[in-house]
């Protein structure tokens, strides 16, 4: 990591550990909108990390621009944060001026759900010629995700000229949550691993039985499954954006059953405790289950995946492999 | 963040054109190759191709020129292994010596040993063989009580290896053995030493078979066999540590998920006479597992390259690769309607059939499933 990045990291590492605690946390599971570490994140830069100096960015590296999304999941942070750094590369790339304010992807053909729509001030949407800028939108129906935080249906008026882009918004989007995703399972591997170090049961802590240590390799290898997947696909993207959609399904797919499997054994671990609403495992395992599904999930990328193999056909299957 | 996140694989030109000169190779060399022979994976054993390899410059490619390698790079030497893998080569003459008791002579090795051997094994001549688990000595490789003692000249040994993959071939085994102390001792007191299968007097070699009929294994007794002074590798003691570097090369490769390539292959071939969802989805699922689980193997590579230990990452991606491949003959039983039968006419069947045979062993052979997960839960500090 370069020295600037680096320096970025920590600022806002350091901005999330001072101001998103467990009541910013369930304020937002309420619908308040976290207006105070928005703007704090806002005056970092962060909504501009991905968009090239050019074009109004600071010349971040992309790949540490990306890593910045890993960080949001890892903090379980309650924002379209990644949402509206894919949004502003996706308008500079396109030519129309950048989001004002947070930002939505709208892929053509889904995401009815918008996180956090109400209070979104720019939609990226996109159409059959490319992807418009809107600001003119109306909440049509409000409603939650497994976490409790909102994703909202909406309305778009007055659709301004559309311009395209490389690569579909449903694979920006599918990207934001792989990251996110990849994250938010490094912290439930850092809680769970904490966890059995702390309980004792039977006079010893339960990490030192070895019936919990197999299961907390097994939760560490989908974690670390799930983080190379994420930088596969980060990797692709940043490579070249038009070109990455074998490498999003393959990370979407494997994270999604990389959560499914590292949810469980971190649930288990911590047992009843962790199924509280008092207890803050569920902050991440919620979010995890609903980004995995967002912009596509298993059975959308799989299938995609599968169609790829199946045209690749017996000879050309290792070749399609060895070239992601 | 204690998760252990795996470099990314450097972009390697070189490499990306070898990948094309070994494709090309293998397409000609393996043309009459039936599916079920490259079903064998790195069991299949053949002396001719192991030597045309080694003219090729594919063997003990990233040691140095003087000791007969080729210095290239990991990275190149990964293409040429994944690339015979893939395409099912027989790989088994040379297998063991290039990944992991070549490496080992090159570093702890005397003068002579790396001189007279590792030119050898480069031009593919030299079939080497692991003597580590012994009968009361499988996981808890510590407890060895096979035991060199000390004479006029060199060592006696006496004491029986067990599991030993391709003994009957073989012209060296690296034997790891007591050399002082008791089993009480545990890891001190340990070394290796290089055994003359041909010269070394003593040496009683049983086949075992296996539950498929197959000979891969062999039982090794050593009654008062004479080993010369000259065959100790490294230091006498010191063989505990030495065996523990060699195990980062055996567990990260990608044989621990590529072994069973062609069951994948001919899934599909059968599939896409009839695809479906299932067909589409289990076939998405397979390939994400691949891409992933290649990406982490190449991210070990890059730690071997830059010279760390990566024992915790290579026994992670061995415990996932051996899962994956475990997995294989069972979602493809349930997507293809066929009884498995070695015998079959079907290349689908047959290799369907050799691999569910083969597949308990995925998990045990180059430590076991508890061990490894064992190896990460003390990486993660819980041990």
């Amino acid at each position: 990591m370069s020295e600037i990045a680096t320096m970025l990291t920590d600022a806002i590492e350091r901005l999330l550990e001072a101001r998103l605690d467990d009541s910013a946390m369930h304020a937002a599971r309420t619908g308040t909108w976290p207006s105070d570490l928005w703007r704090a994140l806002e005056e970092q830069g962060v909504p501009l990390a991905l968009v090239p100096e050019d074009a109004g960015g600071f010349g971040v590296d992309p790949r540490e621009a990306l890593d910045l999304i890993r960080l949001f999941g890892r903090h379980a942070v309650p924002l379209p944060l990644g949402e509206t750094m894919l949004a502003n590369a996706a308008l500079a790339r396109a030519g129309l001026p950048l989001a004002d304010g947070p930002a939505a992807l709208v892929p053509i053909d889904g995401a009815a759900r918008i996180a956090w729509g109400r209070n979104c001030r720019t939609f990226v949407v996109e159409t059959a010629t490319g992807i418009a800028r809107i600001t003119d939108a109306t909440l049509e129906h409000e409603a939650i995700d497994l976490a409790g935080l909102p994703r909202d249906a909406m309305r778009f008026h007055a659709p301004e000229r559309a311009a395209p882009i490389p690569g579909k918004l449903i694979e920006h989007g599918a990207l934001v949550r792989a990251l996110q995703c990849a994250g938010a399972l490094d912290r439930v591997l850092e809680l769970t691993v904490a966890h059995v170090a702390e309980r004792v049961q039977f006079g010893r802590p339960l990490s030192k039985f070895q019936a919990i240590q197999q299961e907390l390799a097994k939760l560490a290898g989908e974690v670390v499954a799930a983080s190379a997947a994420a930088d596969l696909a980060a990797d692709a993207f940043i490579a070249d954006p038009a070109d990455a959609t074998f490498a999003i399904a393959v990370a979407r797919v494997r994270i999604g059953e990389a959560v499914g499997r590292a949810n469980g054994i971190a649930h288990q671990l911590h047992g009843a405790i962790g199924f509280t609403a008092e207890h803050r495992l569920h902050l991440f395992t919620t979010s995890l289950w609903t980004w995995r599904d967002e912009f596509g999930g298993a059975a959308h990328w799989a299938t995609r995946l599968g169609d790829r193999a199946l045209a690749a056909g017996k000879e050309g299957f290792w070749p399609m492999v060895t070239a992601a | 963040m204690i998760g252990f996140r795996f470099p990314s694989p450097p972009p390697s030109p070189a490499a990306e054109a070898l990948r094309a000169e070994v494709r090309a190779f293998l397409a000609e060399a393996l043309a009459t190759r039936s599916p079920a022979a490259r079903a064998e994976s790195w069991s299949g054993f053949d002396r001719d191709f192991s030597r045309a390899i080694g003219a090729k410059g594919w063997l003990g490619m990233t040691w140095p020129k003087r000791y007969g390698g080729h210095e290239r790079s990991a990275f190149e030497r990964y293409v040429v292994i994944e690339e015979m893998l893939a395409a099912g080569a027989p790989v088994a003459a040379h297998w063991i010596a290039d990944r992991q008791s070549g490496p080992t002579l090159l570093k702890f090795g005397t003068e002579e040993q790396k001189a007279t051997i590792l030119p050898r094994i480069a031009a593919g001549e030299l079939v080497f063989c692991i003597g580590m688990s012994e009968p009361d000595s499988g996981s808890d490789l510590a407890a060895t009580r096979t035991r060199a003692t000390p004479v006029d000249g060199g060592w006696r040994v006496t004491g029986t290896k067990l599991w030993t993959t391709g003994a009957h071939h073989a012209d060296y085994m690296i034997l790891f053995c007591r050399t002082s102390g008791t089993t009480s001792d545990r890891q001190a007191g340990t070394s290796q030493l290089l055994v003359d299968l041909h010269a070394t007097e003593g040496v009683t070699i049983r086949p075992i078979i296996d539950l498929a009929g197959q000979h891969h294994f062999n039982e090794v007794h050593f009654e008062n066999a004479f080993l010369p002074a000259a065959a100790l590798i490294g230091a006498e003691g010191g063989g505990w540590d030495q065996v523990m570097s060699e195990l980062a090369f055996e567990r990260s490769g990608p044989e621990r998920f590529l072994s069973s390539m062609q069951l994948l292959l001919e899934l599909i071939a059968v599939l896409r006479e009839a695809p479906g969802d299932a067909a589409r989805l289990a076939l998405g699922r397979l390939t994400a597992h691949l891409v992933v689980l290649r990406r982490l193997s190449r991210g070990v590579a890059a730690l071997l390259e830059a010279g760390e230990n990566p024992a915790v990452h290579a026994a992670i991606v061995k415990d996932l690769g051996a899962t994956f491949e475990q997995d294989l003959p069972e979602i493809a039983r349930a997507l293809v309607d066929a009884e498995p039968d070695r015998a079959s006419t079907s290349d689908f069947v047959a290799v369907l059939a050799h691999t569910m045979l083969n597949a308990p062993s995925f998990s045990l052979r180059g430590g076991t499933r508890e061990i490894l997960r064992g190896i990460i839960a003390r990486g993660l500090g819980v041990r």
